[in-house]
């Protein structure tokens, strides 16, 4: 019965969203108010309908209904609780069920929160938000229905995938999509000022808050996925290149461009096509990522299961949404006025550096991405692009974006004064190039490249802290009145400060954790000793362990230093009887400096019984990796506070003092 | 200029939709990995023996005398499942008696000949591959991989990663067969 609830409402959903797609943007071409404001009801009620339908096939996963062939497909009835409710999202149907729920719940944030928004504005908007649900929402009912039952029923379940019981992993699809479909919300605004005719500074200020939430959500969406791929997945690194994380990877780097671009068009009104451009390909570019992912078309280690008919139909989908999109853009964005003039070197200039660099490495990693499936298409060759390419090509488009990154928020708008820039700089200069010298001397062996980075972000990390210190003018005036200007100071510049820091931070993890890593892969027998990174390392043997669906073998490493003992690491190699399948649990230990971490995979054949494959490596400054993910997403979520972005609470107390613009 | 710029999005998405299309191909698998060597002959290359092992380097020469398959298997001291690989290959060469020649593929001359030394040498011959180049005129995707070449010097069977499991063993020694089987 349930199911059947579910489906209903998944159906309601549909036709609701054809609704909405049809009324309001009739009433904003014929100028019916009536018409344009139904948008906000029927996006409240579309994202109400698909809740109720995500409700309905949750709790077919929490009571273990196997009369649903997705429950029977993914769960089982011994699963921990919080993996039967995160098995909802565990695959292609769950999943996408999710992407329309996110989609919609934007929508309807629009609707209820963007009350200062014009009203033909927001008609528009909401109605290109409801042509991309009606699209997805067909997808799943005409080819991937969740709530399919099956009869008989059978027994028992088929389990989720182990690689897929985790915490990290439980959050890391619902953060990500929030990004990707948060970024869906950019782009019917920028579709609806197209159609609008009008692109304003004003614009680019009701845009500012929804590229904030979706950038934050992709950034934690990221780091949650490279943090489980390195805790739970055993890769023993964060970041591949494979083609599905390259695809979430995209829209980040374009994204990030666009939050930028918009600052031009908010304070400026420059940029405005660029920026019209850039929400366009951004969301684009999500699509692009669904479409890769659920249609199997490169090699990768992230699969769901593919088929055909759904990858010809999400095609279809990308042509209508991104072809008809950039149609209308190609047609109307040479009558855009360009906007404010500036001299090379200005805040313009600087973040138009900024967004031509993004942009490169956006095309650089599209192109890394897609390369395979070009040369397949044009000579039948297969090849696949990897690390060294993306290393080789993107490094170099970052590194001089980090220096700008450095410079930028010292320059002023319209024209900025190169020389003052660079004499309030001169001390992050010469400390930079003195720990230039000190990294150079401590690590002689390591590659050039690496050094020079590691001089760049400590570069990036001054000149944003003499940046931040200028402004509330620590040291030159009371700390009193600096405490005072702490508190004036806008939110959003806080933010410019915590997320730039928070690359810094980054960089210093991406390169301590890839050019210093030691890594040692042997046989271990027990009793065998190693010796890595001046950690003294006894493999003693393994141990049983019997967890609530699946078995482990535990290997127990004794790691000292110095000759005292530092701590025990205990990697597992676990087998699920159910799913058939086995994961490897890493070891590791933490530390400011560095993590020591280990794997063990089973004796591969008879010959060598007793002995385990044994990975082990140091990686010095990773935590730093995610450390600075999180300022990252903190400073989006600083900037998102900002007075000037603060959607609703302080216009329902006051709804005189801030009385919607007009919009007509 | 300015109106072609602004077409360029369009384009570049139209392209990348055509592409998407052609992959779409239910036939189409994205995880095979062929070789274009297969049928062709051995590839040019001439690489010394490893230092301080002695016997014998490897080039094209060596190749296509007529004297029976030949299987050539690329290996590092630094790969570990070819650790247990050389097990399966040493046992294969004594009791099938067949010709076994390596590649040592971008390894220290010190560490193969440890490597050597330590688990025994079944090769009849051995190119040190230090700088990867004959690596790349194989067109191998990893090591280990293992090739038959027959007797005229034509590649014949490819296989990419570790021979340790029946199955894997099964395959290659029907390959090792069919190439004999042609040259009588």
């Amino acid at each position: 019965m349930i199911p059947e609830i579910g489906q209903f409402a998944l159906t309601l959903a549909l036709m609701t969203a054809v609704i909405q797609g049809i009324l309001p943007i009739w009433g904003a071409a014929r100028n019916n108010a009536v018409w344009m404001r139904s948008a906000t009801p029927t996006a409240a009620l579309q994202c109400i309908l698909i809740a109720i339908a995500f409700g309905a096939l949750m709790r077919s996963f929490v009571v273990s209904d196997f009369t649903v062939v997705n429950v029977v497909e993914n769960s089982h009835s011994l699963k921990p609780m919080l993996f039967k409710v995160a098995g909802t999202w565990g695959s292609h149907e769950g999943s996408l069920l999710l992407w329309t729920l996110i989609l919609a719940v934007f929508g309807a944030a629009v609707a209820i929160l963007g009350q200062n928004i014009p009203t033909s504005l927001k008609a528009r908007t909401l109605s290109v938000q409801a042509w991309i649900s009606t699209g997805f929402l067909s997808f799943m009912l005409f080819t991937s229905n969740p709530f399919d039952r099956i009869f008989p029923a059978p027994l028992d379940g088929n389990d989720l995938n182990p690689l897929l019981q985790d915490v990290g992993l439980a959050m890391h699809p619902p953060l990500l999509y929030i990004g990707y479909v948060g970024f869906s919300i950019v782009f019917s605004f920028a579709v609806a000022a197209l159609i609008e005719g009008r692109v304003d500074p004003a614009w680019a200020r009701w845009v500012r808050p929804w590229t904030l939430a979706a950038w934050v959500a992709l950034t934690g969406g990221i780091a949650l996925g490279s943090w489980w791929a390195y805790y739970e997945l055993g890769w023993g690194g964060w970041w591949f290149w494979d083609p599905v994380e390259n695809v979430s990877f995209m829209p980040w780097l374009l994204g990030t461009a666009l939050l930028h671009s918009a600052v031009v068009t908010e304070k400026r009104g420059a940029f405005k096509s660029w920026t019209i451009l850039l929400a366009i390909l951004t969301f684009s570019l999500s699509l692009l990522g669904t479409f890769i992912v659920r249609s199997g078309l490169l090699t990768s280690v992230h699969a769901f299961a593919v088929d055909p008919e759904r990858g010809a139909y999400i095609l279809g989908l990308l042509v209508l949404s991104i072809g008809g999109s950039l149609t209308l853009y190609a047609i109307r964005a040479p009558k855009m006025d360009p906007g404010g003039l500036f001299a090379p070197v200005s805040r313009e200039g600087g973040l138009l550096i900024n967004n031509l660099l993004l942009a490169l490495a956006t095309a650089t990693v599209l192109f890394g991405t897609l390369y395979p499936l070009f040369l397949e298409a044009i000579t039948g060759d297969k090849i696949s692009v990897g690390p060294p390419f993306f290393n080789a090509s993107f490094i170099p488009i970052m590194l001089p974006l980090v220096i700008v990154m450095g410079v930028g928020p010292f320059l002023s708008w319209k024209r900025a004064d190169l020389p003052g820039v660079f004499d309030r700089l001169k001390w992050v200069i010469f400390i930079t190039l003195i720990s230039l010298l000190v990294v150079w001397y401590m690590q002689t062996k390591g590659p050039a490249l690496a050094v020079l980075a590691m001089a760049i972000a400590v570069w990036l990390l001054l000149a944003t802290l003499r940046e931040w210190s200028l402004r509330i003018k620590l040291g030159q005036v009371s700390f009193s009145e600096s405490r005072d200007r702490l508190r004036r100071v806008p939110r959003s510049s806080h933010g410019m400060t915590l997320a730039h820091a928070g690359l810094a931070v980054c960089i210093f993890g991406f390169v301590g954790s890839s050019a210093w890593k030691s890594e040692e892969v042997l046989f271990v027998e027990p009793g065998t000793q190693i010796e890595i990174a001046g950690f003294d390392v006894t493999f003693e043997g393994t141990e049983r362990v019997q967890g609530p669906n699946y078995v482990a073998a535990v290997g127990v490493l004794r790691v000292m230093r110095n000759g005292r003992d530092v701590t025990v690491l205990r990697p597992e190699r676990r087998t699920y009887p159910v799913a058939q399948s086995q994961t490897t649990e890493a070891a590791i230990r933490s530390t400011p400096a560095g993590d020591l971490y280990a794997s063990i995979t089973e004796p591969a054949n008879e010959d060598a019984t007793g002995k385990w494959t044994l990975r082990i490596l140091y990686e010095p400054l990773v935590g730093l990796v995610w450390l600075g993910s999180l300022m990252l997403v903190l400073g989006g979520l600083t900037s998102l506070t900002d007075r000037r972005l603060r959607v609703g609470s302080p216009k329902r107390k006051t709804p005189v003092a801030t009385a919607p613009i007009a919009g007509e | 200029m300015k109106r072609f710029l602004i077409f360029l999005p369009l384009c570049v998405a139209i392209v990348i939709g055509l592409a998407g299309w052609w992959g779409l191909n239910p036939d189409r698998d994205p995880n095979s990995i062929p070789s274009a060597l297969i049928g062709q002959p051995v590839p040019a290359f001439d690489l010394p023996a490893i230092e301080g092992i002695g016997g014998l380097g490897l080039s094209t020469q060596d190749f296509g005398d007529g004297s029976g398959p030949i299987l050539v298997n690329v290996f590092a001291s630094w790969c570990v499942p070819c650790r247990a690989e050389h097990a399966v290959l040493t046992r294969m060469v004594r009791e099938d008696n067949l010709a076994l020649v390596g590649i040592n593929y971008k390894d220290k001359p010190e560490a193969a000949t440890a490597w050597l030394t330590e688990l025994g040498n079944p090769y009849d011959r051995i190119g040190s591959d230090e700088t990867g180049r004959a690596g790349v005129e194989w067109g191998i995707s990893g090591v280990p991989e293992t090739f038959v070449v027959d007797a005229n010097g034509i590649i014949v069977f490819r296989f990419v990663g570790p021979i340790t499991s029946d199955a894997a063993l099964a395959t290659l020694r029907k390959a090792l067969a069919q190439a004999g089987a042609d040259k009588s």
